[in-house]
């Protein structure tokens, strides 16, 4: 074995590979959420959807999104795998415990296997979708001089659905038409169905538990413990990735679900 | 007693005493390097002084083989040592020399033990604290960065080297870790949960011992050209001391079965501040270190049968028995005048507590004291009294502040509320199997060290002196003394364990074991242990009298034959059956007891932890009687299973013995 | 011999050797004063049972002052009992109630297998040690004790991590049956002194490689362990391990 195989299989080296995946996704929660705000605009979606395209063909995110899928992937089943290992490290259970450990602590397996199947659901709903899915699409008509959206008008079924974007310009009349797949149709479909906004949002809660204990983990894990940074850290990880993101998340399908 | 004592040359260098160890040391014959390789050496017990010894010996490049009874060589009860660890460094520039250190501890030891021996170590004392620090031995520093000092009783000079309260844990941790990086080389092979049982003698020398794996049940041959016994002290023939539940005097007794001597036995120290008992269900006693004597005014009412609370009774109406009897030292008189004091005032009907054998040891005054100098360090006025004695407690608590703890965990009362209350204890054993200045006995290839062997402390040991002696002999004495012993084995092969010797020991063993189980009586040995102990505590405790230690004598007597007669064993052979342990330990003690009885018949005088009650001054005072007993009793078995006494007279050429005076 | 007036229902792990299946057992001890030990209610049980010709339970014990690390009973549900920063032989009857049913079980994993009853081995720690938890010092190597001045602060942290009495009670509360606070502690002590510096690498990586090998489980840093340490032994030095052997794998020149 070489030696950075030794390493990042010792018992440090599993731990850290789950904390820097897991800091990873944590930044990746950032930018997702900051992107989905655009969902509150009242736009019918135009923000959103052109966002979308960036987003899904852009060389360098496209890039970053492999990894992300990798990370997700790594993330959980090399967790799952650990929980197995550190199972086996107690054969025989006690019959009386009184954990002094947090919940969410001693459950991330549970609550990061149940994220798993969010995420699997999630992308399914929109990722897949439009990726291979059949989307409407919608035709954004944009004055370039006030930014008004002046024209939103949807198109018939029969668009192909390998084209993303269509973007064109009339010069005589200062704007610009885009042409898009109207993922934010899809959402408003989607969370128009109360079972599948209770699943998000509870899926939300489960998150929020789950961070609550992996963001400073991940930096204890790092070794990256000190006293003077440590309550800065712990409350980071408690109010924005804990409370404030998945709340932030949550409030989405709310939002559709009552609009 | 008429037959002949045999001869006991201690082997004390010629020269002058200052030059002995060093002289001694550059001409003792060596084992080259090739030859250590296969030299063997048992080490029994993994304290501060075995774990030493046998890091040091495997680090010179001898085969080792370390043995235990507890479950890692980190448990030897060495951890348990408080308060700190003696050396003449005189980093603090108040006057300490080894010289110093050495007459300190003569007369801190009533002038009965030997001055070469006692010179020696005072030498060695400051190459222990170098070696500890290299270790990372963690030692309480100044801000500096200096290693930091503080002074304990019956010395002028500050030279207790400590880490807070727990500076045996660390100095036994720098041994224990020395010791593994050896074992995880090869070169030492450690039996944890292995208690010695017998010792082997092949013509005349010891070559290897009988060890129980205490898992399996097994019994186990083991071979060495020379075994060290390194089991420490016996102070647990009281059934209640401050030792740990597993010490025992069995390895050590082994011993005098093939002819070893038993020195001073009745050399047994008391430590006058301990929690008190709280009833019968007492398993152990726990120390309050002798720091806390700095800070802490001992007193009782001077009323008899007071039982109004600590709190409720006034100044003048409270005896601090020690600072009227002592003026001159007060509260801070060495141990053995200590704790005779409270044991005084307790029999006397002054005592406190429900059991009223307590005494209080009070820190309301340095409460206060300390409160007004924090109010004025911090430019704090106008503070009502409970603030000021809030900030006293404070201070307190950085000093004591974990044994504070211990005390309230114990005995559930808060200590910053309401005074202490505390008792003497049997804390420490300066008697053990006699050795010469090579620390070996009187058996050809035996040697004993640290609490095992008899040979510094004297009467008495002063505070911090014991962690002192356990490193000396480990680290930096038997390591030497032990190759000019062996320099004339190279030629000695490894003897194969199926020897006849051997055969023969384990049998013996065997045949106990078996002996102890079969007996199938109705008493635990736990409760002869119990009745063990009150017997040696009422009559050969903190005071003896002759005819109470007659009656011991034939008390103990009786009680070794219903020992072995009723009994009770539980459990089988082969397996972990610390019951058996127990049962072995209980039926040595009970033998032991009575040796300590003989021994304190036999010594008609009153010094250091000794105390006779015919023998003291019109003052209450310990009577040495240097005419006629400053000799080592050592003591062997004779066929017929009596005792022996073999003297050793103790010549004092550098000191000028004297009378120790604390008033 | 009952001294006080509490009654007490034990249930406790029995079994017989390391090969054997346990179970928990009842026993009924009557007549407990609040100022007994734990270990001391211990005592009582077992000589009554003597008194009834069975066989007494097992448990490490020795110094009963909270130092060696010897005792090591798992008290409803928590190393050590209900007490932080306590160790077994310091727990005192006053902290239970007259009725109350007590349930006792020995550490719990896979590195420590069951002796007897409530008897653990848990020489894995030892051997720890042996892989590096040491300086490489031998007896008269050492210079004089205060030529490499350590700071207070310095000192007094190395202290703290090496007060570790090594009963294992990380071990026994840690979800994943993980001996990280242990190996950090040791870790810590010597990476925090100047003396630790040589081997400073060496030993990071030896040491976790002999607590992998023991089959400890991995820290997902739940924080049990410092929680139910009795000597109070801090997180902070699992990471300073972390980074300790993150640094050696990284840059050390050995492979």
């Amino acid at each position: 074995m070489s030696w950075l195989t030794k390493t990042l299989s010792s018992s440090i080296g599993k731990k850290i590979l789950m904390a820097i995946t897991g800091l990873f996704l944590c930044t990746f929660l950032i930018i997702h959420l900051v992107g989905n705000l655009q969902l509150f605009k009242s736009d019918s979606g135009y923000a959103f959807n052109t966002y979308t395209v960036f987003m899904t063909s852009n060389p360098l995110i496209k890039t970053v999104s492999y990894v992300l899928y990798a990370s997700i992937l790594f993330h959980a089943f090399w967790g799952l795998y650990l929980e197995y290992l550190n199972r086996k490290s107690r054969p025989i259970g006690y019959v009386v415990q009184k954990n002094q450990s947090s919940f969410a602590s001693r459950k991330m397996a549970v609550l990061g296997t149940i994220l798993l199947v969010y995420i699997a659901v999630h992308l399914g709903d929109f990722w897949a979708e439009y990726k291979f899915g059949h989307l409407p699409y919608v035709k954004y008509t944009e004055n370039l001089t006030s930014g008004e959206i002046t024209a939103v008008e949807h198109l018939p079924d029969t668009y192909q659905q390998q084209v993303k974007i269509v973007e064109t310009y009339n010069e005589e009349s200062g704007s610009k038409s885009v042409i898009v797949k109207n993922l934010y149709a899809e959402a408003e479909e989607a969370f128009s169905n109360p079972l599948l906004v209770l699943f998000y949002v509870l899926s939300m809660a489960v998150m929020g538990f789950h961070l609550s204990h992996g963001f400073q983990s991940g930096f204890q894990s790092l070794g990256l413990n000190h006293p003077k940074y440590n309550p800065f850290i712990q409350k980071v990880g408690l109010w924005i990735f804990a409370i404030l993101i998945p709340i932030g998340f949550a409030i989405i399908p709310v939002y559709f679900l009552i609009k | 007693m008429a037959e002949s004592t045999i001869k006991l040359d201690a082997k004390i260098p010629e020269g002058l005493l200052a030059e002995k160890w060093t002289k001694y040391r550059s001409t003792m014959p060596l084992v080259n390097p090739a030859n250590k390789r296969n030299l063997e050496i048992i080490v029994v017990g993994t304290g501060l002084a075995g774990a030493s010894a046998a890091a040091t010996l495997a680090e010179l490049g001898y085969k080792v083989k370390a043995f235990c009874f507890q479950d890692s060589p980190r448990r030897a009860h060495s951890i348990a040592a408080q308060g700190g660890i003696n050396a003449a460094k005189n980093y603090q520039n108040d006057g300490d020399s080894t010289y110093r250190l050495f007459y300190d501890t003569i007369k801190g030891g009533d002038y009965r033990s030997r001055e070469a021996n006692v010179y020696r170590l005072a030498e060695v004392s400051t190459d222990i604290i170098d070696q500890c620090v290299a270790q990372g031995v963690p030692f309480a520093r100044e801000y500096g960065g200096m290693l930091s000092n503080r002074s304990f009783g019956g010395v002028q000079v500050q030279r207790t080297f400590y880490a807070a309260g727990q500076t045996g844990q660390q100095l036994l941790l720098g041994a224990y870790s020395a010791l593994e990086r050896q074992v995880g080389m090869g070169a030492v092979d450690m039996f944890s949960r292995h208690e010695m049982l017998e010792v082997v003698m092949i013509d005349g020398k010891a070559r290897g011992i009988i060890a129980r794996n205490l898992i399996t049940g097994e019994l186990e041959r083991h071979f060495g050209h020379a075994v060290v016994l390194a089991s420490g002290g016996y102070g647990n023939v009281f059934y209640l001391s401050t030792n740990a539940m597993g010490s025992n005097v069995t390895a050590a007794w082994k011993a005098t079965k093939h002819g070893a001597a038993f020195a001073n036995p009745c050399f047994t120290q008391i430590h006058p501040t301990c929690i008190p008992v709280s009833g019968d269900h007492q398993s152990k006693l726990t120390l309050m270190s002798e720091s806390l004597r700095n800070d802490g005014r001992i007193w009782v009412p001077l009323k008899k049968d007071d039982s109004r609370k600590a709190v409720d009774i006034p100044e003048e109406e409270r005896d601090y028995y020690l600072e009227r009897r002592y003026p001159a030292f007060g509260n801070l008189v060495p141990r053995d005048v200590a704790s005779r004091a409270a044991k005084e005032r307790c029999d006397a009907g002054f005592g406190v507590g429900h059991s009223k054998m307590a005494v209080y040891l009070d820190f309301a005054a340095s409460f206060e004291r300390y409160g007004h100098l924090e109010a004025n360090k911090n430019n704090l006025h106008g503070l009502i009294q409970e603030e000021i004695l809030d900030l006293g407690r404070a201070v307190v608590k950085e000093k004591y502040g974990n044994l504070f703890d211990m005390y309230k965990q114990i005995t559930g009362e808060d200590p910053y509320q309401m005074p202490m209350r505390i008792y003497p204890a049997v804390h420490y054993t300066m008697g053990g199997l006699w050795v010469d200045y090579n620390l070996m006995t009187n058996v050809p290839g035996l040697y004993a060290c640290g609490e095992a062997n008899f040979s510094d402390h004297g009467a008495n040991r002063l505070g911090a002196s014991a962690l002192m002696q356990g490193l000396a002999d480990g680290y930096f004495v038997l390591p030497y003394t032990i190759g000019a012993y062996l320099s004339g084995e190279i030629r000695t092969k490894s003897i194969p364990t199926d020897h006849e010797a051997f055969v023969e020991a384990e049998n013996a063993v065997k045949n106990r074991i078996n002996k102890l189980l079969q007996i199938k009586g109705k008493q635990s040995p736990e409760s002869f242990h119990k009745r063990l102990g009150k017997i040696m505590w009422d009559k050969c405790g903190m005071a003896r009298n002759e005819a109470g230690l007659k009656e011991a004598i034939s008390e103990i007597r009786a009680l070794k034959d219903e020992f072995w007669t009723d009994v009770r064993v539980m459990g089988d052979v082969e397996e972990f059956n610390p019951e058996l342990d127990k049962a072995g330990r209980v039926a040595d003690f009970i033998e032991l007891g009575e040796l300590m009885c003989i021994d304190a018949l036999n010594r008609n005088e009153s010094c250091g932890g000794h105390f006779r009650e015919e023998y003291q001054t019109e003052e209450g005072e310990a009577l040495r009687d240097d005419a006629n007993y400053i000799y080592v009793a050592a003591w062997t078995q004779k066929e017929d299973g009596s005792w022996q006494l073999n003297k050793e007279p103790l010549n004092y050429e550098n000191i000028k013995i004297a009378q120790r005076s604390y008033k | 011999m009952s001294e006080g007036n509490m009654n007490i229902t034990l249930k406790v792990w029995r079994q017989k050797n390391s090969k054997s299946q346990g179970n928990l057992e009842t026993y009924d001890v009557k007549g407990i004063s609040e100022d007994m030990s734990f270990l001391e209610m211990f005592d009582v049980l077992n000589e009554k049972l003597i008194v009834e010709d069975k066989e007494p339970i097992a448990f490490d014990h020795d110094c009963r002052e909270g130092i060696c690390g010897m005792c090591s009973m798992y008290i409803n549900g928590r190393p050590h009992g209900p007490l932080e920063g306590v160790t077994t032989c310091q727990l005192h009857m006053r902290s239970f109630k007259d009725g109350d049913t007590i349930v006792v079980e020995p550490w719990r994993a896979q590195a420590f297998p069951v002796v007897k009853d409530l008897v653990t081995d848990r020489s894995a720690f030892d051997r720890v040690i042996a892989a590096g938890g040491f300086v490489s010092v031998n007896t008269g190597n050492a210079q004089d004790a205060n030529a490499i001045p350590i700071p207070k602060t310095e000192a007094d942290k190395a202290f703290a991590a090496a007060a570790c009495i090594g009963c294992g009670a990380c071990v026994a509360s840690c979800k994943n049956a993980s001996a990280m606070l242990f190996v950090s502690a040791k870790i810590s002590q010597l990476a925090l002194l100047p003396q630790g510096d040589p081997e400073r690498q060496t030993r990071a990586i030896n040491m976790v490689n002999q607590m992998d090998a023991e089959g400890f489980g991995n820290c997902t840093n739940t924080g049990a362990c410092a929680v139910e340490c009795p000597k109070e032994i801090s997180l902070e030095n699992i990471a300073r391990m972390n980074r300790e052997y993150l640094s050696a794998s990284f840059t050390s020149s050995e492979d």
